[in-house]
C-alpha cells in the first residue's frame, strides 16, 4: 500500500468521524474537552465561530455527527454530541464581547440577502465584520426562517432563537427588512445589489390529493403552515382526534405540537416500514414517549366525510417487498382496508421548493425535471454568478447544520467574487498538529476511557409538558451530567501518529493496544492488508494508517475503525515512535485568510 | 509505568475460545514494566497460547522468583493462582506445589538473574527430576532492576551500554537443560510471537520439565550496538531449525507444508507437534546431536532457536516417585494418615 502521508489535513481530518461528518466540520472532541473543562464559554465560542447556532443546534440539529461517532462502534451509542453543545450553551457567560466587532466603515458593498433563516443568517454573520452592507428581506414579521416558524417551542424556547439571531444582527451593516416578501428576483436584480443570496429555503408543503381531500378540506391541514401557525399564535387547539400522515421530522413535530394543543388520541399513520422512515430515531422515540403511536405500512386512500365534516381516513394496508437491486416497492396486502376515525388530519408527507418569484428569462438555469435552480455545489452560485443559493433553497430540504455549511460556503465565495478573485478556487482549511505529551507517560487530554453509557436528557413531568406548547420539554444535562457524558468521548482528534525512523519493532504497541488496531506485516494490496490483520478490518469506510518499510522489511498497519485514543500505544513504546498529536482542523471562512493575494 | 488501567472496551469483533473467553479475559494487570520490554511481549504470547489452548485459567498456577521477569506474572492470567517467590527458589516452590497438587498445570517464569546466578542449582534440579512444568526464563542478559550489569548469560565479549566489555563466560540454560535431562528444550525471542506462541503452548502440554529459553531485549540497558541481546543483533543472527504447529485433539488445525518437510511428534496427551523444518539435518529427537549443533552454532555466532529437543515419551517426578493419580492435597485423613498398624508394617518392613 501507499505509505500514508502525515501531511495535509485529509487524513486525519477523516479520522475525526464526527468533525467530517459535519457539514460546518465543527471541532467536536475540542469543545467537549473544553466542556469537561468547564470552560463553557469556549466551548460556545468554537461552536459559534463553525456552527453560528449552538444554542438552537444544540437541541434541534439533525446530528450527522453522532452516527459517524467512533463510540458508537466500539460500545452501543454514541456520545451525546448535540445535546453537550446545550450545556456549553447554557452555561456560558455574557459571551458579546468576543464577538466580531463591527466593521469601521462600510467596504461600499451591498448584498441582499432573502429569506432571514439560517443560510442567510450564516452569510450575514461572515460578512458584516468584513464592511459588507447587507440587506435581509423576509416574508415573515420576525427573524429566525424555519427555526422559528417551524420549529415548536417546547423544543426550541424563543428567547434562544432571538439570543443567537440577535448575536448577528447586532453585528452591524445588517439592515432586516421583515415582512418584505420578495415577489420578483428580476426587480431585487435591478436594484443594482453587488451580490444577491438566496435562502428562502423550501416554504411549500406537499399535499395529498386523494378523495375526500376537498370536502373535507376545513379539518385537513398541511403540517409545516399548522405548525408555522401555532408558532405565530394563530392556532392553539385541535380537535381530540388527530392523525398525522408522513413519517419525517415534521410529522414528528405535527404529532407532539397536537398533544399540547388538545389532541388526546393523536396518532402517527405511515407508508413506510416503522425503520424507513425519515424521521431521526430520537424523535420517534419522544413521540412514542409521549403516548403517540406510531402506525406503518397503511397508504391513505380517501378522508372519509359526512355532512361536509371529516370523519377519518382510509388505508390501504401494504407490505414492503425488495427487489434485486434492493428497492423497495409497497404491495396490497391483501387485508382489508382500515378506517380509522378523527376530528383532524394533518398531512407532513414531504416539502417542497418553490420559484414562483423567481422568471425563467433572467438567466438563473433551472433544472427541468425537478424544477431548481442550478447551483454549483462548491460556490453556491447559480447561473448568473453573483446569484447565489444556499440552505434548502439550494438542494432541497435538507437541515439547519447543511444550511449553516452552504452559508459559509455563499459567504466564501461572495468575497472572492466581489475582491475579483477566481471563486471555483476554495480556500484550503487551517490545521494544526501538536504533541500532547507532558512527560513520559502524562498527556495534555485526559486519556482514561470511560466505561459509562449514554446518558438520557432528563425530560419535564409528562404531565406539565403536554399542557403548555410553549413549555421545553427537554431540560438539558445539568454541569455533571454534561461532566460524565464528556468523558465518554473517546478524544478521536488525538492523532496516533507513527514515526517510522524511529520503530524498533519490538511488539510493544501491539501488545497493549485493547482494540487490536495495530499490526506489523507484510505490505501488500489493500485489499488483501485487509484480511490478514489482527483483527480483520472490515469497515471499508475507515482508512488504514500504513508506514514505510521498516528495519526488517514489514509495514506498520493500523486500522482506524476502533481505535480509543487511549494513547497506551504511545505510553508503552520505547522509542516515541508513536505520538499522541492534536489535530485541530479549522474551516477558513469569509476574510482575509479565505482571498489567495 | 502506565498509569492507567488498560480500557475494558475491546474489538467487536474479538473471539470467545470453547470456554467462553476471548483473549484479553486472559490478561493480567496493565505492566510496569519500561516500554518496549521484551517480556512484555512474551506476557502476550503467553495470554495467546493459554487462550488458544482453552484453559480454565483456575487450573493454572503461575509462579515466578524476583526480578523485572518474575513480577511479569502479574500482568498475565490474571484470574489464576499465582507466587511471587523468593529470589531463584522459584524451582523448589513450584515442586513443592507441583507435589501436593499435580493436577494443576504449572508455568514457572524466570529471569536470566534469578535462575543462571542466584537460583542456578534450583534451575539444575528442577530439570533433573523432571518437574511436570514449563519454565520459562526471559533472558536479557543484564541487570536491568540495578541499572544495566552484566548477568551471567552475557556473552563474552560483549559491551554494556556504558562500553564495558564482558570478559566472563556466558552461561547458556539450553546447553545445560539438555545436560540435565530436560525433556523439553527450546529458545525463542521475545520479537517473533509467531514461533514463541506454539512452543509456549506445546511447553504447557509437555508432561514432563520443558524449558523454554526466550531472548528479550532490555530495551532500558541491553538494546544498544556491542549487545548481543538487542533486538537488531537477535534477528540478525536468529537461525530458526524448526518451526512448531501444536494440534490439540480439540482443536485440529490444517498444516500445508510439503511432505518431508514435516516430523509428526505424538505426545502423552494426545496432541501432536507437527514440526516444520528449516534446518535440513536438524533432529529434534536426538539431544546429543542437538548439544554439538548447538556448540557449532554457538561458535559461528549463530543464535539457534525453535524446539531443539523432545522426548515425547517423558516421565515426570510424581511417575519416578509413584505417587497416586488423586493430588496429595485431595487425600483426606484416612488416606494421609493410614495409623499404628500400618507404620509398625512399615517399620517391620525395614528391620
Amino acid at each position: 500500500m501507499q505509505r500514508t502521508s502525515s501531511w495535509g489535513p485529509e487524513y486525519f481530518h477523516k479520522v475525526v468521524d464526527c468533525q467530517w461528518a459535519c457539514p460546518a466540520h465543527t471541532p467536536v472532541p475540542e469543545y467537549i474537552r473544553l466542556i469537561a473543562e468547564g470552560r463553557y464559554s469556549d466551548a460556545y465560542m468554537i461552536n459559534w465561530t463553525s456552527n453560528v447556532f449552538p444554542g438552537i443546534l444544540g437541541r434541534t440539529c439533525d446530528r450527522p455527527c453522532e452516527p459517524a461517532c467512533r463510540r458508537g462502534r466500539v460500545e452501543d451509542e454514541p456520545v451525546a454530541i448535540c445535546r453537550l453543545k446545550r450545556v456549553a450553551a447554557d452555561n456560558k457567560s455574557d459571551i458579546t464581547g468576543r464577538l466580531p466587532k463591527p466593521a469601521g466603515k462600510s467596504n461600499g458593498k451591498r448584498i441582499a440577502l432573502v429569506g432571514c433563516g439560517p443560510a442567510s443568517l450564516t452569510v450575514a454573520r461572515d460578512l458584516a465584520p468584513l464592511g459588507y452592507q447587507l440587506v435581509i428581506y423576509d416574508g415573515d414579521a420576525k427573524t429566525g426562517g424555519m427555526i422559528r416558524s417551524q420549529i415548536p417551542r417546547f423544543r426550541l424556547p424563543e428567547e434562544v432563537i432571538d439570543e443567537e439571531v440577535g448575536y448577528i444582527t447586532g453585528l452591524g451593516g445588517i439592515e432586516l427588512r421583515m415582512g418584505a416578501r420578495i415577489d420578483s428576483l428580476k426587480a431585487l436584480l435591478a436594484e443594482d445589489y453587488d451580490a444577491i443570496f438566496v435562502g428562502s429555503g423550501a416554504p411549500r408543503g406537499r399535499d395529498l390529493e386523494i378523495p375526500g381531500r376537498e370536502e373535507a378540506a376545513a379539518n385537513i391541514h398541511i403540517g409545516i403552515d399548522w405548525l408555522s401557525s401555532v408558532s405565530f399564535g394563530h392556532i392553539d387547539k385541535i380537535g381530540k382526534r388527530v392523525i398525522v400522515l408522513g413519517g419525517g421530522n415534521t410529522a414528528m413535530d405535527c404529532c407532539r405540537t397536537s398533544r399540547r394543543l388538545g389532541g388526546e388520541d393523536v396518532k402517527v399513520i405511515v407508508r413506510s416500514g416503522f425503520e424507513e422512515m425519515k424521521a431521526s430515531p430520537w424523535e420517534k422515540e419522544d413521540a412514542i414517549h409521549e403516548d403517540i403511536p406510531i402506525i406503518n405500512y397503511r397508504v391513505p386512500k380517501a378522508f372519509t366525510h359526512a355532512e361536509g365534516k371529516l370523519t377519518g381516513v382510509l388505508f390501504e394496508v401494504v407490505r414492503a417487498e425488495y427487489d434485486e437491486k434492493g428497492r423497495r416497492k409497497l404491495i396490497p396486502s391483501g387485508e382489508p382496508d382500515e378506517h380509522y376515525e378523527c376530528d383532524d388530519v394533518l398531512v407532513a408527507v414531504g416539502q417542497e421548493n418553490a420559484f414562483p418569484w423567481i422568471e425563467r428569462d433572467i438567466g438563473v438555469e433551472f433544472d427541468e425535471a425537478y424544477d431548481m435552480p442550478r447551483v454549483d455545489e462548491a460556490t453556491m452560485q447559480s447561473t448568473i454568478p453573483h446569484v447565489l443559493f444556499g440552505g434548502d433553497a439550494a438542494f432541497g430540504p435538507k437541515n439547519i447544520i447543511w444550511a449553516v455549511a452552504h452559508g459559509h460556503d455563499a459567504a466564501i465565495s461572495i468575497h472572492k467574487l466581489l475582491n475579483g478573485e477566481d471563486v471555483k478556487v476554495r480556500p484550503a482549511p487551517d490545521f494544526s498538529l501538536v504533541s500532547q505529551k507532558m512527560g513520559i507517560h502524562e498527556w495534555s487530554y485526559d486519556n482514561d476511557i470511560s466505561n459509562d453509557r449514554r446518558y438520557r436528557v432528563p425530560l419535564r413531568e409528562k404531565a406539565v409538558a403536554l399542557k403548555n406548547v410553549k413549555l421545553e420539554v427537554e431540560l438539558g444535562f445539568d454541569r455533571d451530567l454534561g461532566l460524565k457524558e464528556a468523558e465518554r468521548c473517546l478524544n478521536c482528534d488525538v492523532e496516533t501518529v507513527f514515526a517510522d525512523k524511529l520503530c524498533i519493532e519490538c511488539d510493544a504497541c501491539v501488545d497493549i493496544c485493547p482494540m487490536d488496531c495495530i499490526t506489523f506485516t507484510e505490505d501488500g494490496e489493500e485489499a488483501e492488508l485487509r484480511t490478514r490483520l489482527k483483527a480483520p478490518a472490515v469497515n471499508l469506510t475507515q482508512d488504514l494508517y500504513v508506514s514505510g518499510a521498516l528495519p526488517t522489511g514489514r509495514v506498520m498497519v493500523k486500522d482506524e475503525d476502533v481505535c480509543l485514543h487511549c494513547g497506551l500505544c504511545a505510553e508503552r513504546c520505547p522509542t516515541g515512535a508513536w505520538d499522541m498529536q492534536k489535530f485541530l482542523l479549522d474551516m477558513t471562512h469569509a476574510g482575509a485568510a479565505c482571498l489567495s493575494n | 509505568m502506565t498509569y492507567i488501567t488498560k480500557p475494558q472496551l475491546h474489538h467487536p469483533a474479538l473471539a470467545k475460545n470453547a470456554l467462553g473467553y476471548t483473549r484479553r479475559d486472559y490478561e493480567g494487570r496493565v505492566s510496569t514494566l519500561c516500554a518496549g520490554c521484551g517480556h512484555d511481549s512474551i506476557s502476550a504470547a503467553i495470554i495467546q497460547a493459554v487462550y488458544e489452548l482453552e484453559l480454565p485459567p483456575h487450573r493454572i498456577a503461575k509462579l515466578s522468583g524476583i526480578g523485572c521477569s518474575s513480577k511479569t506474572p502479574d500482568y498475565f492470567l490474571g484470574h489464576s493462582h499465582g507466587f511471587n517467590t523468593v529470589h531463584g527458589r522459584m524451582p523448589s516452590v513450584l515442586t513443592g506445589a507441583n507435589l501436593a497438587n499435580r493436577d494443576l498445570i504449572y508455568l514457572g517464569v524466570s529471569g536470566d538473574g534469578d535462575s543462571a546466578s542466584i537460583g542456578l542449582g534450583q534451575f539444575a534440579h528442577a530439570m533433573r527430576r523432571g518437574v511436570n512444568m514449563l519454565y520459562i526464563v526471559e533472558n536479557n542478559g543484564v541487570y536491568g532492576l540495578t541499572k544495566g550489569q552484566f548477568s551471567a548469560t552475557s556473552d563474552k565479549g560483549s559491551k554494556s551500554k556504558r562500553g564495558v566489555v564482558n570478559h566472563d563466560a556466558g552461561i547458556d540454560l539450553v546447553s545445560m537443560a539438555l545436560t540435565l535431562g530436560a525433556t523439553f528444550v527450546a529458545r525463542s525471542f521475545s520479537g517473533d510471537k509467531d514461533q514463541l506462541t506454539p512452543l509456549i503452548r506445546a511447553g504447557l502440554m509437555h508432561q514432563g520439565a520443558a524449558f523454554i529459553d526466550c531472548l528479550s531485549p532490555c530495551v532500558q540497558f541491553n538494546n544498544h550496538a556491542g549487545s548481543t541481546k538487542s533486538f537488531d543483533y537477535v534477528r540478525e543472527h536468529n537461525e530458526a531449525v524448526n518451526r512448531l504447529d501444536v494440534i490439540t485433539p480439540r482443536a485440529p488445525i490444517h498444516v500445508d507444508y510439503a511432505p518431508g518437510e514435516t516430523v509428526q511428534v505424538a505426545q502423552h496427551d494426545g496432541s501432536v507437534l507437527s514440526l516444520h523444518k528449516l534446518a535440513e539435518l536438524y533432529d529434534p529427537s536426538d539431544r546429543a546431536a542437538a548439544l554439538g549443533f548447538l556448540q557449532a552454532k554457538q561458535a559461528l555466532g549463530e543464535i539457534v532457536t525453535g524446539l531443539l529437543y523432545i522426548d515425547p515419551s517423558a516421565g515426570d517426578l510424581h511417575e519416578a516417585l509413584n505417587t497416586v493419580e488423586t493430588p496429595l492435597n485431595a487425600l483426606a485423613e484416612p488416606e494421609l494418615v493410614p495409623g499404628a498398624a500400618a507404620l509398625e508394617a512399615i517399620n517391620a518392613s525395614l528391620r
